[in-house]
């Protein structure tokens, strides 16, 4: 696969690997964030921790859309689901997230709700023009990757006239994660020294938002592609600038990602969408200007206002520290109920049901490498 | 005064549907079992027409399967519900080292279903059971009202013969044990998810269904004795099997990513829908532990076949009491390969 | 961040569509956020939408980047 195999090169790897161990100085540890769920299932996937020196450490960032929305959302989603007029469209991610009571998306179509599997915004556009006698709504979820192609679906479903699509929309943003997890950092005694940045997010926004880590915050941050290659080439970059006192924004994804980002993806959103005041990030809290929410324009197409919605606040299990884990201050060995309660066949929280949450990566891989080590 | 004869009426099997009175045991359902079924699987014991076939048995050990299908679409590039329910059993059986020797079918069929298509899939199962040479000897017919199956279900059961002194089972691997894989991975569950609705996409893949049971009789008699198990590795995909092995066997294993066979098309497929063919199902391969010393042998013995060209050796069982199945990406790190919760679905992130 | 694949276009659709291919799979998919799509483009892939065009390129300058980092400093 053209662009994709050339970055997954093990002989590469390994020269990286040799790099990486010669510039990192022995005598202090390097706190590296990979930001995104995606550059974490890609760490594990490839195994790329074991070509990486002790004094090297990776902190699992907030970055998966599925681990950070609260169960008050995703109960909103089932209760949507749970009425009979309504057919809800969900990503593959979402089916088996756990709500309140040990709900989820995948349960609730076992007891006969209307749960329909999509890969794409257009696959939902599709079911409501073939269904006009169902409410069709969309559960939309994502960071700024994802946004834009839900903003298109709207401007489509305006466009075609249809009267039976609306959107619930659960759309979040990245800068402002990066900045509640600076924020939270010194209390809690994490120093995230640098970042690797989102790939894809990065080619919608453009690598200008996050230049206000590098100048205010001091940290290093490089923006990586989502191959194996390009998180060890972007590693490797943070270490330099770590070792040179450097703290700028660098780009290892220059294939696919500028300054400027995609003008057009933006505009769609911007047309779309406006910022809501607040919204609640599970682990995170509660954090200003961080989501979206659809434009009065477009409030006919708003779930939360054509159903007359409101999420009622939902308690995570006590003894689950999802909530630490997205922040990177506890590793998931840390958590009381990981490996035991918490598997993932029986996920307590998003942190072990998604593929790209710490707790799942840590038992894909992390027991191997304890096991190893013992 | 003659005798009456009823004009015999044949199944309208361009435009008819199966309705409630085929499944009610009169002359409805005669006439379907003897249009359809019948004419499709075509031997004695069926023409006997008895709710029952009896055959010889050998001396020594027996084998038997049951299986039931209800995979959607029922039509999918390569296959049908039909063909891949002869060939599974056939493999279910073959795997415990056992020569296949016949089958039943039972369906139970959805008010409404075309008739059409139920002839399409008896046509299959008649063509599979034929080219395996193992007939289908007996079988039961069943409708159910609309809603109440998703087309058709069809269960099956296998008998087979096992060679004297042959002894598969899943707890026999043993540390040093050589781990073999008959061909490319992935194919069947990439085709059928390319029909899927919501997910649907272009692609050459075909379905590997196929009955191994030729491959295996020659991997028995080149190395019986040294055999550990066979396994086809259908649902949950090679992941699946590898770790049900460890488990029975109280063994981890170690595998090489880079030695796992899988198609250009199976892994591009894999990477849009974000699923790890690990994890895909496969319904014409097969996974065997071996002794070390004869792992050579037996390789060559499955290259030589047309169902093993693409075998290749993946690594060997080791201690471990964790029973992890470890595997060196090609990458060059390590991970596991876990056994997954439920099906894999296609993600986003 | 997401799942977002390679691919690359082989035949354009009407309505801000195309076909993409990725080693033989074809899939229909949106160009709708990208400018000018043209058969041959290899453009990033997420959810049904082409996102970016892929820049050959810089393509090549990061592998070059990747071959120079395994090099002694």
């Amino acid at each position: 696969m053209k662009y994709v195999d050339e970055y997954r090169d093990g002989a590469l790897a390994q020269s990286i690997a040799e790099t990486i161990k010669r510039e990192a100085r022995a005598d202090r540890i390097y706190r590296l964030m990979e930001f995104c769920g995606g550059h974490t299932h890609a760490i594990s996937r490839y195994g790329l921790e074991d070509l990486l020196p002790p004094s090297v450490r990776m902190i699992h960032g907030p970055g998966c859309p599925v681990c950070v929305l609260p169960m008050a959302r995703i109960d909103l989603g089932i209760l949507c689901a749970r009425d009979p007029r309504i057919t809800l469209c969900v990503y593959g991610d979402m089916m088996r997230v756990p709500g309140s009571q040990g709900s989820s998306f995948l349960k609730a179509k076992a007891e006969g709700a209307d749960v329909r599997m999509v890969y794409s915004t257009l696959d939902a556009i599709k079911i409501a023009e073939k269904e006009p006698n169902r409410e069709v709504v969309f559960f939309a979820i994502g960071f700024e990757t994802t946004t834009p192609p839900t903003a298109l679906a709207i401007r489509a479903a305006q466009k075609k006239g249809l009267k039976n699509f609306s959107v619930l929309c659960n759309h979040v943003l990245t800068p402002a994660a990066m900045t509640a997890i600076l924020e939270s950092g010194g209390e809690e005694g994490v120093l995230v020294e640098g970042f690797v940045g989102p790939a894809h997010v990065s080619t919608v926004i453009g690598t200008k938002p996050y230049e206000v880590f590098a100048s205010h915050y001091r940290k290093p941050v490089v923006i990586a592609g989502f191959e194996p290659l390009d998180v060890a080439q972007a590693i490797l970059m943070l270490i330099r600038q770590i070792n040179d006192g450097r703290s700028e924004v660098e780009n290892e994804y220059i294939r696919a990602v500028t300054r400027e980002g995609n003008a057009r993806a933006q505009a769609e959103v911007a047309e779309v969408f406006d910022l809501r005041d607040t919204f609640e990030w599970r682990g995170l809290g509660w954090l200003p200007d961080s989501a979206l929410k659809l434009r009065g324009k477009y409030a006919e197409y708003d779930a939360e206002t054509r159903f007359g919605l409101v999420a009622q606040p939902a308690k995570d299990n006590p003894a689950c520290e999802c909530g630490a884990i997205l922040r990177g201050v506890k590793a998931p060995r840390e958590c009381r109920l990981f490996g035991t309660v918490c598997t993932p066949d029986t996920p307590m929280g998003s942190c072990m049901v998604s593929p790209e949450g710490a707790c799942s990566a840590h038992w894909t891989y992390g027991r191997f490498r304890e096991r190893n080590a013992a | 005064m003659s005798r009456l004869e009823p004009v015999r009426r044949k199944l309208d099997l361009k435009a008819g549907r199966v309705d409630l009175s085929h499944g009610a045991g009169g002359r409805a359902m005669g006439r379907l079992i003897e249009d359809i079924f019948h004419e499709a699987f075509d031997n004695d014991w069926l023409r006997a027409g008895n709710d029952q076939s009896a055959f010889e048995v050998g001396a020594g050990r027996m084998v038997m399967t049951t299986d039931g299908y209800v995979v959607s679409p029922l039509f999918f590039p390569g296959g049908d519900i039909g063909k891949l329910a002869v060939n599974g059993t056939i493999n279910d059986v073959a795997m415990a080292g056992a020569k296949p020797l016949y089958l039943s079918a039972s369906f139970i069929i959805e008010e409404g279903f075309p008739f059409a298509d139920l002839k399409r899939i008896a046509q299959s199962m008649g063509e599979a059971s034929r080219a395996a040479g193992v007939p289908i000897i007996t079988g039961d017919t069943k409708v159910v009202e609309r809603g109440k199956a998703d087309g058709v279900f069809v269960t099956t059961c296998g008998v087979g013969a096992v060679m004297a002194g042959l002894v598969l089972s899943s707890d026999r691997a043993r540390p040093g044990d050589v781990v073999i894989v008959s061909g490319t991975m992935g194919d069947h569950g990439v085709a059928v998810m390319s029909k899927r609705e919501n997910l649907e996409f272009e692609t050459e893949i075909l379905s590997d269904t196929a009955a191994l049971h030729g491959l295996v009789a020659d991997m028995v008699a080149a190395c019986g004795p040294q055999l550990r198990v066979m396994r086809d590795p259908t649902r949950g995909g090679l992941a699946a099997t590898l770790n049900e092995l460890a488990h029975s066997s109280g063994v981890g294993f170690s595998i090489e990513e880079s030695a796992i066979p899988i198609r250009a098309e199976v892994a591009a497929a894999c990477e849009f829908l974000g699923l790890d063919p690990l994890n895909v199902a496969n319904e014409g391969k097969l996974v065997a532990i071996v002794a070390p010393e004869a792992a050579d042998a037996l390789l060559a013995v499955m290259k030589a076949h047309p169902q093993g060209r693409d075998s290749a050796i993946l690594g060997r069982a080791v201690e471990d009491e964790n029973r992890f199945v470890e595997m060196r990406t090609a990458f060059g790190g390590g991970r596991i390969v876990d056994w997954l919760a439920g099906e894999q679905l296609p993600r986003i992130c | 961040m997401c799942l977002a694949i390679p691919v690359r276009i082989v035949e354009i659709l009407p309505d801000d569509m195309a076909k993409v291919s990725l080693d033989g799979v074809v899939k229909t998919v949106s160009t709708a956020l990208i400018e000018d799509p043209a058969v041959g483009d290899y453009v990033v892939l997420h959810v049904g939408y082409a996102l970016t065009k892929i820049d050959p390129e810089e393509a090549e300058r990061t592998l070059e980047m990747l071959a120079q980092a395994g090099v002694a400093a």
